[in-house]
């Protein structure tokens, strides 16, 4: 019979099902939970796989030993993350006692289980009602006496009309661009450069709005030059050609 | 005509132990002294001279329905003589197939809780997770909080249902958890020895 590998040793766990090197593939890319694996049962698995054989395969149980420890230690690792500094700094005996406490503690609850179990069997007999309570009643609100003029008083007070709805906003005028796009080719017709500031000083919001997308559409059109020493400075328009010389003559200076 | 059914004859809580019989008779889980007293609109002493009335009428061996006090509260249950002929009628669904995983929770949970997965992982050594999720579907624990700080682990406790289904009447009655298991003195000798065996 040909010696199997550790390796493809065939593990049938609560948590997984197929060859061990799979299981440790998994374990290491963290797909799988080290504390979901069943250590036992893959010690179990190979101890069968052992006895199936005739003669102990030394260099196979070795490799198991090697893995199954680096297994144990993963699990260990897992279960006490917190706890794994405060462990390595325990001495021998400290640690020893640090165990026997946990043994000790798991031995109590499984002692406490048997106890469950062995109440369970004794209890078998007890037959009971099951299922959800009936609903309690509701509780009844019950108002306190009103006075009927008090009543009268707070229904006067909603029967006040509401305030009329403002619909000034309806009639909200916007000037049309085409007339501020006339007004600024004519000025810088006369003059070469103008604040914008200053010329829609004296206009609405609206205007001044409506007059800055008519800045925005010559500047566009490749009609005006735009320039602003910093934000919120004053812009100021110039003409197109104008700035173009200018810039020519910085370049030639 | 017959006469109506009396408990006792000209006991002056007679008519109160009615009462609380039949509030026994409609509730599906135990009801406290508190509760029947509330309900019954009369003073938790002689709720509790009631009781003791209904106690001796539906005593073990005297009726087929037996007064128990279990789970911190009263309930019916049918009496043992009739629990062959319940089991061919009905199921028992909350026990059904508890496994040794579940149980040996179920005791971290009834001795420790409220206690989180991660402690009972801890205890147990492996994981808890489908354990308790096991257990809260059969209604035998439940979520009682959380862990202190941001993003605590989920904490469990035992159900009036978990002392009902085990008979207790409050998780007082459970044995003494120093009385069960072996002493850890002992356990640490031994390690000790089986240490010193290897290195030698």
């Amino acid at each position: 019979m040909a010696p199997t590998p550790v390796r493809e040793l065939e593990l049938d766990l609560d948590a997984f099902e197929g060859p061990f090197d799979l299981l440790l593939t998994l374990l290491l890319k963290e797909a799988l939970e080290p504390r979901e694996v069943d250590v036992a049962g893959i010690v179990l698995s190979f101890v069968d796989h052992l006895a199936e054989r005739e003669e102990i395969d030394l260099e196979a149980c070795g490799e198991f030993l090697v893995l199954i420890s680096a297994l144990l230690e993963l699990k260990a690792r897992a279960l006490f993350p917190d706890e794994a500094a405060e462990l390595d700094a325990l001495e021998p005996e400290e640690a020893a006692e640090e165990l026997a406490r946990r043994l000790a503690e798991y031995r109590r609850m499984k002692e406490a289980a048997a106890w469950l179990f062995e109440r369970l069997a004794t209890e078998r007999e007890r037959w009971f009602r099951l299922g959800p309570a009936p609903l309690a009643p509701q509780a009844e609100r019950r108002l306190a006496l009103q006075d009927c003029s008090a009543l009268a008083e707070a229904l006067r007070g909603l029967a006040v009309p509401p305030p009329n709805v403002s619909l000034s906003h309806m009639a909200l005028r916007f000037p049309p661009v085409s007339q501020f796009l006339d007004r600024f080719r004519a000025l810088l017709h006369r003059r070469r450069r103008f604040d914008f500031d200053v010329e829609v000083g004296g206009l609405s919001r609206v205007e001044q709005a409506v007059a800055f997308l008519a800045l925005l559409e010559l500047r566009k059109s490749g009609e005006i030059a735009l320039s602003q020493a910093a934000p919120f400075a004053p812009i100021r328009v110039s003409r197109a050609d104008d700035e173009r010389i200018l810039t020519w003559t910085a370049r030639s200076a | 005509m017959d006469s109506p059914l009396r408990l006792i004859a000209s006991n002056p809580v007679d008519h109160l132990a009615r009462t609380v019989e039949a509030l026994l008779v409609v509730a599906s889980a135990p009801l406290s002294v508190d509760e029947l007293s509330e309900a019954a609109d009369d003073d938790p002493e002689r709720v509790e001279t009631a009781l003791g009335l209904l106690r001796e009428r539906y005593g073990e061996g005297k009726s087929g329905i037996v007064l128990e006090r279990v789970a911190g509260g009263y309930a019916f249950r049918a009496s043992r003589a009739a629990s062959e002929a319940c089991a061919r009628l009905f199921e028992r669904p909350v026990e059904r197939g508890l496994s040794q995983a579940a149980v040996e929770t179920l005791a971290i949970v009834a001795y420790l809780g409220p206690c989180s997965r991660p402690e009972i992982a801890r205890i147990r050594g492996v994981a808890a997770d489908s354990a308790v999720a096991s257990l809260v579907e059969r209604g035998l624990i439940a979520e009682a909080g959380r862990e202190d700080g941001p993003g605590g682990a989920v904490r469990y406790r035992t159900t009036a249902l978990f002392e009902r289904v085990f008979g207790l009447e409050s998780l007082a009655a459970l044995p003494r958890l120093d009385d069960l298991g072996a002493d850890t003195g002992e356990l640490r000798e031994r390690l000790l020895e089986v240490a010193s065996a290897r290195a030698s």
